[in-house]
């Protein structure tokens, strides 16, 4: 038997509350400090905020193929010291994850780590080649049980393939997470299209790429009655467009970076890499736009879209670097900064955009559960007073590419259960539920 | 100086600086023995990453004219085609020894990366970062169009700006790294600036520039400019839709002979090269009094030496970055 009694956590940051978990489940919550559980290990819970256990609908692992940039080993542990108990993994492996073998090895894969539960993402298209349908049957089949589709990195843009797998998904209660970028609007593209674009001579990279694709995919998500997802929101137009399909009824959700909440294309003034990443950053009025759509419910969730690439990728020019940047350690403090202590959201809310929301979406069972008697142990107590000075060289992913480094970030993930097991303790790795000894 | 990156970062001073000791530099190419011992002993790469030998050449003179060592570094490809990434060449350099490094580079950022990191110690000097900056480019011109309007009011050129001036620079603006460092230095320097393009060959964004935009050339000439700029069309241009014909660009955006009919008696033409003779500069402008082509190629020569000696002299000042 393995329990815990979590005394005195601010439960979503409300009262302090105390909560028993015993062999993976919450047995009891009960007002705080009104607990006694003779055998199980005691966490003194005053002042840290208990959110379930956090849930990324967006993420690189880079196994198989790319084991020098991640391996699901090294990205669970990164999303465990986040916060996280389940991540989403994106299907640009080598080879592609776009047949039953390849989701039921990352799957395994994610089993054997125990960090986390993985999700694999099955591509759409053979390839992410934008040609042809792969086997969505056979992977929402196998044993990784693939609910979420995406060519993530590569846009469906052949507006009748996209139909068909919005139409074809429909079978498995599936979903199609667009990366919504318009191939030909944006060749060659380097940096958000803009004031700052123009000046550093950088091709840009417009808004309208983005937009038009979004408009596109939420007619024909209502046209064949289906489920769309829409990756990375960058922009303030793409909002409007989420709005007003909303509002239309159509099955529509979206998920925002938390770089895309913070970061603006300013930052790209000095040619650094660490701020390449696709989508682009974007404007202040873009940010401002994407904070207010979380806050009132237009934007769904929060999407790392953790992207760790080798040094080498980034220690170049602008043109010749790889887009994307790590994500899963820094997304609470960031979110914490920009839409908690900014007074526009709740740690209710936090729970719903990052734990509740995307765990639905994706279909992932067990996980974004209420912090409620019987549900399954998956929680993450984090520390909103504390301040992080972000030093990408003790983060558990391989990946150095955090723009964040040097920043100081409110709040820091000091415990998380997952499947009642302490992974996290006092913010470093312990064990994995598979019980694999952390070497961090 | 430092460095010198782009012109958005030059200070007024020190753009007026760096003219008055190409002035004095220019005195030198003038002479039978055109040698100073400035920087004997200095070691002068230029890294070129794109082909150029115009600009190579150039750079070549002024560092020898200088008596500095020179090694030209011709490494076609970047880490883009799997060659040497840019930080190992930097490090190479740094090992060697190089004093100052002159960078050409197809990636806009490139000289400002050499720059900002750790890799190489050495001067950067941008002779040409994508489709940024060219900030050698623009101090030839201005030092070509400050003669031009010192010697028509009678007086030295030294220590002063292009205050009054009205410069109109035509073409691929989106493109062109040299129409970015005209518009910052020429506005700098007090000059007012009127880009004419057709839009599609206008960034979006370009409403923030310190100068005016006009789709209409003849509309431009007819405000009687001090200088017209044409700038060259790339021919890969020609192929992306910018614009539907070489006739019709042509027509409505080169320096034609009914246009040159629109020049005020003292204006100038000027061009980058190399010239497209036929499509945005007809053989009768190009070879015309007006022009200063090659008034721009020797000042060329001058400015570069002005620019290594300032940057390697390590005279203090502000940064020109």
């Amino acid at each position: 038997m393995s329990a815990y009694l979590i005394r005195n956590a601010a439960l979503l940051g409300e009262e302090p509350t105390d909560l028993l978990l015993v062999d993976g489940i919450i047995t009891t919550v009960a007002a705080g400090g009104s607990l006694e559980a003779p055998g199980a290990e005691v966490i003194d819970a005053v002042g840290l905020v208990a959110l379930p256990g956090l849930v990324d609908p967006h993420t690189h692992l880079r196994e198989p193929g790319r084991e020098d940039a991640e391996t699901v080993e090294t990205g669970t542990r990164a999303a465990a010291k986040g916060g996280y108990t389940a991540v989403a993994a994106m299907a640009n492996s080598l080879p592609v994850a776009d047949t039953a073998g390849v989701v039921e090895q990352v799957w395994g894969l994610g089993r054997e780590s125990g960090w986390v539960d993985v999700h694999p993402v099955g591509a759409v298209t053979v390839g992410l080649e934008g040609k042809a349908l792969a086997e969505l049957g056979a992977m929402a089949e196998s044993r990784a049980q693939v609910r979420m589709f995406s060519d993530d990195g590569h846009c469906v843009s052949d507006p009748v393939l996209m139909r068909r797998a919005l139409e074809y998904v429909k079978a498995y209660d599936g979903v199609v997470a667009q990366h919504a970028q318009e191939p030909r609007l944006t060749e060659g593209a380097q940096m958000n299209e803009g004031i700052v674009s123009a000046e550093l001579g950088l091709p840009g990279w417009p808004a309208v790429a983005e937009e038009a694709i979004i408009a596109r995919d939420v007619l024909l998500t209502e046209h064949v009655g289906s489920r769309l997802h829409v990756c990375h929101v960058s922009t303030a137009g793409s909002v409007e467009i989420l709005r007003w399909a909303k509002a239309r009824g159509v099955n529509v959700t979206a998920e925002v970076t938390p770089h895309h909440l913070l970061l603006t294309d300013e930052l790209v003034r000095e040619y650094d890499p660490v701020y390449k990443v696709n989508p682009p950053l974007r404007t202040a009025a873009d940010v401002e736009a994407l904070r207010a759509a979380v806050a009132d419910g237009t934007i769904d969730c929060i999407g790392t879209d953790h992207a760790p690439h080798p040094t080498e990728a980034k220690e170049c020019e602008w043109a010749a670097a790889a887009m994307g940047m790590t994500g899963l350690e820094t997304a609470l403090p960031v979110v914490q900064h920009a839409l908690v202590e900014t007074g526009l959201i709740t740690w209710a809310d936090v729970a719903r955009i990052m734990s509740a929301t995307p765990a639905t979406i994706a279909r992932m069972e067990g996980q974004g559960r209420p912090l409620a008697e019987g549900e399954p142990a998956n929680l993450t107590l984090v520390d909103p007073a504390a301040t992080t000075i972000v030093n990408p060289d003790t983060h558990a992913t391989k990946g150095r590419n955090s723009p964040y480094r040097g920043m100081s970030l409110p709040g820091a993930v000091r415990h998380v259960f997952f499947q009642g097991k302490q992974t996290v303790r006092a913010g470093e790795l312990v064990h994995s539920s598979t019980a694999a000894k952390a070497e961090a | 100086m430092r460095h010198l990156l782009d012109t958005v970062h030059l200070s007024r001073e020190d753009a007026i600086r760096i003219l008055d000791v190409a002035e004095t530099m220019s005195d030198v190419s003038g002479r039978e023995v055109k040698k100073l011992p400035a920087l004997r002993g200095r070691t002068v790469v230029n890294l070129f990453f794109e082909d150029s030998t115009r600009t190579r050449i150039s750079f070549e003179a002024a560092a020898k004219r200088l008596s500095a060592d020179v090694i030209n570094f011709s490494a076609k490809g970047s880490s883009v085609s799997k060659g040497e990434s840019l930080k190992d060449t930097a490090q190479t350099l740094q090992a060697i020894g190089a004093d100052a490094v002159v960078i050409r580079h197809p990636a806009s950022g490139a000289a400002q990366r050499l720059a900002r990191t750790d890799w190489i110690d050495a001067a950067i000097v941008n002779a040409g970062d994508g489709t940024h900056a060219h900030p050698t480019q623009a101090l030839l011109d201005a030092l070509t169009l400050r003669r031009e309007l010192a010697a028509r009011a009678g007086v030295e050129p030294t220590g002063r700006g292009l205050d009054g001036a009205r410069v109109v620079i035509v073409g691929d603006v989106l493109h062109s790294r040299v129409a970015r460092s005209d518009v910052w230095l020429m506005h700098t320097l007090g000059a007012r600036v009127t880009l004419v393009a057709p839009p599609t060959l206008l960034p979006v964004g370009i409403e923030t520039w310190p100068c005016d935009v006009e789709y209409d050339l003849d509309n431009a000439l007819a405000t009687g400019p001090d200088a017209v700029m044409m700038l060259r069309v790339q021919a890969e241009r020609m192929h992306g839709a910018f614009f539907p014909s070489v006739a019709e660009y042509s027509r409505r955006w080169g320096l034609n002979e009914a246009r040159l009919g629109l020049l005020t008696p003292e204006a100038i033409i000027m061009h980058p090269g190399p010239m497209n003779r036929g499509l945005e500069i007809s053989a009768a402008a190009a070879d015309s009094p007006r022009s200063r082509v090659l008034a721009q190629v020797a000042n060329g020569v001058a400015v570069r030496m002005a620019v290594l000696y300032l940057v390697l002299s390590g005279a203090p000042s502000t940064e020109g970055a």
